[in-house]
């Protein structure tokens, strides 16, 4: 079956339907009676983002307000009025030294998302002159079976979400290929469900700081001879042993739970095993398992973060912590932006899924 | 020996308290190559009765034999035209019919079976919608997918399941020929199911009413004398069908009239076991 694919389509298909309204609107298609929608789907979401920002803002000041009334009221009470009084006049100069640590405004963060993005130009230019520097260097040392040098300074934002993003990714391709495999044999196998059924029970809600832990007493001793920095596969088995439980159950749910008539439809067909399993089960639990994996993909993404900042591997998770820890005076703005980021790519990949869910199987989901 | 015998089939569902026995002291034979409807209530145990005899339910006792032989499990010989049409969603016309040419014909080329699959699916009218997915056609199509389906296996004996149901008096009219036709090519033996007196008396050579359950059982049979191939507007004026047609619907009210008196008398909650399997794992 061949069907084109529109933009239109793929918007819809991602729950980003509002998109074509909005194209609509400037190719002047809208219609009188898509006014309602058009004030549904755009015109409300814009107002809630910036009463959204507004609150935020006041929230923001108020609080400013707040830790800086304490500071003055400290430096008063510890140092006399003159210092309090100098305290007053730093705080009002905005002199970074003396700035209340507190929630940062929705301008602060904008600055610092800017600042981080000239961050990661100034490393990337950084990183490319080096790559150009080493490069005629490289080529001799691996003709001489060398290792080649690399570029070992600062990560920037932008390379920390792809290094999360590559971890989140492997780690849900190791859930897929544990728990869909296996879910299909314990849908399938009532002895193997009664086997398992314990097990699920009992790790499923298991902590991904508990999992972290198990993982790094495990791969720790197994790569014991390798040089290697062993905090990537530490925190993707982690994540991907985290979240493969929905895939599991969904899985095997969806296997031991298909529709009588299909199983009478493969029996008056006289379908051998094989054919049954590949051409009956699995298309009509597609819908379940790719739900399991979108729920997967989902809860990956959110315990990845914990993880990295416990395995101190390279990513947003890392660097939020590092942030915390750091205490400058744009620390918190920039611990905002990354939850912004974190929150938007989380969003984008749940998207994502549900691309790949509508375009395999054959009952439509809306997006929710 | 008859090619299809029930032997005092009876079929009960569940176990201990709650059993209830849909079937009980069936019998009936049927020869090589005739046509027999069987017409009953809704819910009386006529898709238990042809579960039994396609393999798909055991008997509680009494035996199914089909060519002399006790039926176990499903066979190619025996094809079913189910009630809910029972398409497999995720695939198109073609292929929901191609999977079934492909079982009934192992080992032949792919341009044997799409040309198999397209005669059938032709011969139904659905040739325009073969790429279409189950969920976008009608109903009436639906049913008539699996009609294609099941008469493309070129089963020795066809067995429907109230098959025309959900389609219109035009198409209704054209399957029943294409049916007959395909019946009487390689003179096959069937078994029809239906609601409709009318339309066993067209289709036909036997009509056995099954009493309304639980614990139905087979009335009298009617036989229907009117010559092959039967013309719809001749037959309204021969005196053989009225006869006919008008002892079945008197002797199916008469039942119908019993059970509803019997049925205000005691009236029995349907019997069901919730699924515990989503408990299970949450
Ligand atoms: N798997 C089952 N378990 C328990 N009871 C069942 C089961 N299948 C059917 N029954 C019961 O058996 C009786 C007959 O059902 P059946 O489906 O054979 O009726 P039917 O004559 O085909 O009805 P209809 O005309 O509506 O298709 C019903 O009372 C039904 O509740
Ligand atoms: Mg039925």
């Amino acid at each position: 079956m061949k069907q084109s694919i529109t933009l239109g389509k793929v918007t819809k298909f991602m729950g980003l339907g509002f998109l074509s309204t909005l194209k609509d609107l400037f190719t002047g298609k809208l219609e009188k009676e898509d006014l309602k929608s058009f004030l549904r789907k755009v015109v409300v979401p814009l107002a809630s983002i910036l009463l959204f920002l507004g609150l935020w803002h006041l929230g923001a000041k108020s609080l400013y307000n707040t830790e800086a009334e304490f500071k003055i009221e400290k430096a008063l009470n510890d140092q006399g009025p003159e210092a309090a009084e100098a305290m007053r006049e730093c705080i009002a100069s905005g002199d970074i030294s003396c700035q209340p640590n507190t929630l940062p405004s929705p301008a602060k963060v904008w600055d610092s998302y800017q600042s981080l993005l000239k961050d990661h130009q100034i490393i990337s230019a950084d990183k490319a002159a080096f790559a150009e520097k080493t490069a005629a260097l490289n080529e001799k040392r691996v003709a001489e079976g060398k290792e080649p040098i690399v570029y070992t300074g600062r990560p920037s934002f932008v390379d920390q979400i792809f290094r999360s993003l590559k971890t989140v990714f492997a780690g849900f391709l190791l859930a897929l290929l544990i728990a869909v495999p296996l879910g299909i044999f314990i849908g399938l196998s009532p002895t193997l469900k009664s086997a398992f059924n314990w097990f699920i029970q009992i790790f499923k809600p298991v902590s991904p700081v508990v999992w972290y832990l198990l993982v790094f007493m495990i791969v720790k001793t197994l790569l014991i001879d390798s040089s290697e920095d062993s905090s990537f596969t530490i925190s993707f088995i982690s994540v991907g042993l985290c979240s493969m439980w929905a895939t599991l159950v969904n899985t095997a749910m969806g296997v031991s739970a298909v529709d009588k008539d299909y199983i009478n439809v493969a029996k008056v067909l006289k379908l051998g095993t094989f054919q049954k399993i590949f051409k009956v089960i699995l298309p009509s639990s597609l819908p379940l398992i790719f739900t399991g994996l979108k729920i997967t993909m989902s809860v990956g993404w959110m315990v990845l973060i914990a993880i990295e900042l416990l395995a101190q591997s390279p990513g947003l998770g890392t660097f939020v912590w590092e942030e915390f820890q750091n205490g400058a005076n744009d620390s918190n703005a920039k611990i905002i932006v990354a939850m912004f980021v974190i929150g938007i790519i989380g969003f984008l990949l749940d998207r994502l899924m549900l691309f790949v869910q509508n375009s395999v199987s054959f009952e439509k989901t809306d997006a929710i | 020996m008859a090619y299809l015998e029930l032997n005092n089939i009876s079929k009960t569902y569940g176990q201990g308290d709650h059993a209830t026995e849909v079937l009980s002291n069936i019998n009936l034979s049927i020869e090589e190559g005739e046509f027999v409807a069987i017409v009953g209530f809704t819910g009386s145990g006529k898709t238990t009765l042809v579960n039994l005899i396609n393999g798909l339910l055991e008997p509680t006792s009494g035996e199914v034999l089909f060519k002399g032989k006790p039926v176990s499990g499903t066979s190619h010989e025996r094809g079913v035209i189910f009630q809910n049409y029972s398409l497999l969603p995720w695939l198109t016309v073609e292929q929901n019919v191609l999977m079934a040419v492909k079982e009934a014909f192992p080992k032949r080329e792919k341009a044997v079976y799409k040309r198999k699959a397209a005669h059938y699916i032709d011969m139904v009218g659905l040739t325009p919608a073969i790429n279409k997915l189950p969920r976008e056609l009608s109903g009436g199509m639906r049913q008539r997918v699996a009609v294609a389906r099941a008469l493309s296996m070129k089963p020795d004996m066809i067995i429907m399941d109230e098959p025309l149901g959900a389609l219109d008096a035009l198409t209704r009219g054209t399957l029943q020929d294409q049916i007959l036709n395909i019946w009487g090519k390689d003179k096959r033996t069937a078994l029809l199911i239906t609601n409709d007196v009318d339309e066993g008396i067209y289709m036909a050579d036997r009509i056995i009413p099954l009493k309304p359950g639980p614990r139905a059982t087979l009335g009298p049979e009617f036989n229907i004398d009117i010559e092959r191939p039967r013309d719809k507007t001749e037959m309204n004026d021969n005196e053989s069908y009225k006869k006919t047609r008008n002892a079945i619907i008197e002797y199916l009210m008469d039942i119908g009239n019993e059970r509803k008196s019997e049925a205000t008398e005691e009236y029995e909650l349907p019997d069901l076991t919730p699924k515990d399997f989503v408990y299970q794992f949450k």
